[in-house]
């Protein structure tokens, strides 16, 4: 059971560091400020979410894994509002005439 | 060589680094972050002192970590009050550098308030 | 013997990494942004030395608080750079002072490899006396009953730096409130952000003080999250700053140096002497004083990232 849970553990870490690397490609090589967001949001999504899942067998106890969940429910929470915030500020400075540098 | 002793190398370059921006930059905003990339050094050095100092069940001795703690809470309030400071000299006098010779432009500049 | 590992070694070269792009970023703004991922960093560094408590602190204040001054500093002196690069010192005094930098660097490295062997230590005499002290945290046993003066005077330091923040402002602006700059064009996200995060915020905050006694977390990191709660929701506009003449606000703010006073004078009449715990009444004592700093806390660092007052006094 234990070597059956650790397997996932594993598979599920390695998915998610794969996305975080995916992400972090995608903010190195990505043209223009609204996509290499874009890249980041998939990394503190889904990559987060892999990684709390695997390492939600391995909380001491259930609070523990709560704990783990919220954490990244917040991230979440924290990520989509910054991102937004910051995607508006861009579009606000593009459409805005340049006036003073 | 342990993790400890890296980390305390790391601090050692640390305040090298800060201080050489400390020194060579000269805008004020850029001393307080190079001051506090400084100070983050001298706290990485209390840092291996604390680790290799494990003992009595401990992993680090708590002693040098609350003086870090203690250090981090009044390296905060020491840049609030110079970047308080400095936005001051900012809105007073458009300056953001603390030349040694401050009216080197005539006063027809227009840069005060 | 502990080895190096990977980790450990990346960490380091990260750190650093991105320290000296902090210091050679030829935009301010950038530079800041840079001293909050290096702070971060930092504060896994910390986590690596086995010091949770300052991995916290360091995430919380160091990085976080710290950050959003110097962003705010940074915002308001965009465009500046230009006009401060002509003041850069010559290239002779750079490099002379690149000499003194590693030559400190250098021994300061030699300290850290000739340190003494065995270490000294504290740790057996902290955890000898813990019992005394009712606590499970060793780290806040020392900020809160051995060296009990420091963490007073600490607090003293708090208010020191909002006195000379707020004595900036102009005489027509005395007693009036700060001002949190809002972002414009935000169409109710950060409202919605200010709405929702808070509830969950405060629980966290007073949860992370709460179990100080025990496990990592205290009055500095709880309080620094509950200063970010109040901090957004100045921000989104959902309560006003406060004015700074207001009574409450004083009182809030002074009231963790007031408990550490009272009960360090009262020390003299039931204990052995200032600040020191009657026996078996340390635990319930700790905790008021805890209590206490994390609302002083959160309120010195919410004024201190609102600067001095900027809006004329209302009555």
């Amino acid at each position: 059971m234990s070597v059956a849970l650790n397997i996932f553990s594993i598979i599920a870490i390695a998915a998610g560091v794969f996305f975080f690397f995916a992400g972090s490609v995608g903010l190195l090589r990505f043209p223009d400020r609204l996509t290499r967001m874009h890249a980041l949001t998939k990394a503190d999504n889904l990559g987060l979410g892999l990684v709390v899942l695997g390492l939600l067998p391995r909380a001491d106890s259930p609070l523990g894994a709560l704990k783990l969940v919220a954490v990244w429910l917040l991230v979440q929470l924290a990520g989509a509002t910054v991102t937004q915030l910051m995607a508006r500020a861009a579009r606000r400075e593009e459409s805005a005439p340049r006036s003073s540098p | 060589m342990s993790a400890a002793t890296l980390a305390g190398l790391c601090g050692a370059a640390l305040v090298g680094l800060g201080l050489y921006g400390l020194v060579t930059n000269p805008e004020s905003l850029r001393k307080i972050l190079s001051f506090n990339i400084l100070g983050s050094g001298v706290f990485l050095l209390f840092g291996i002192i604390a680790r290799r100092g494990a003992a009595a069940g401990l992993a680090a001795d708590p002693a040098p970590q609350a003086l870090v703690i203690t250090g981090i809470v009044v390296a905060f309030s020491a840049s609030a009050l110079a970047v308080a400071l400095l936005l001051r000299l900012f809105k007073e006098t458009g300056k953001v550098t603390l030349g040694a010779d401050p009216p080197t432009k005539s006063p027809a500049d227009g840069t005060g308030v | 013997m502990i080895v190096v590992t990977a980790v450990d070694i990346e960490l380091a070269v990260l750190v650093l990494a991105v320290a000296a792009w902090t210091i050679a970023a030829r935009q301010a703004f950038p530079a800041v942004v840079g001293y909050v991922a290096y702070g971060l960093l930092l504060s896994l560094v910390w986590v690596r030395l086995y010091a949770v408590d300052v991995a916290l602190t360091e995430a919380a204040i160091g990085s976080g608080v710290t950050g959003v001054v110097l962003i705010g500093a940074a915002t308001r002196l965009r465009g500046t750079e230009a006009e401060a690069a002509a003041e850069q010192p010559r290239a002779f005094l750079r490099l002379a002072a690149a000499a003194l930098c590693v030559g400190m660097t250098v021994a300061l490295a030699a300290a850290v490899l000739l340190m003494p062997d065995p270490a000294p230590t504290l740790a057996p005499e902290a955890v000898a006396h813990l019992p005394s002290t009712g606590l499970g945290n060793a780290v806040t046993a020392v900020l809160l009953a051995y060296r009990v003066v420091d963490t007073m005077f600490e607090s003293v330091v708090l208010l020191l730096a909002l006195v000379g923040v707020w004595s900036l402002a102009p005489d027509r602006d005395w007693g009036g409130a700060p001002k949190f700059p809002r972002p414009a064009g935000q169409d109710g996200v950060l409202t919605f952000f200010a709405q929702l995060l808070p509830p969950v915020g405060i629980v966290v905050g007073i949860h992370i003080v709460w179990i100080g006694a025990d496990e990592p977390g205290g009055k500095f990191q709880g309080g620094t999250i509950l200063a970010a709660m109040w901090i957004i929701a100045m921000t989104a506009g959902l309560v006003d700053a406060p004015q700074i003449s207001r009574c409450w606000l004083r009182l809030v703010l002074v009231a963790g140096t007031a408990a550490f006073l009272v009960i360090g004078v009262a020390g003299f009449a039931w204990a052995a002497g200032f600040l020191a715990y009657p026996e078996g009444y340390a635990k319930p004592l700790i905790l008021v004083i805890e209590a206490f700093m994390t609302l002083s806390v959160a309120a010195t660092l919410g004024m201190l990232v609102g600067g001095p007052p900027q809006q004329e006094l209302r009555r």
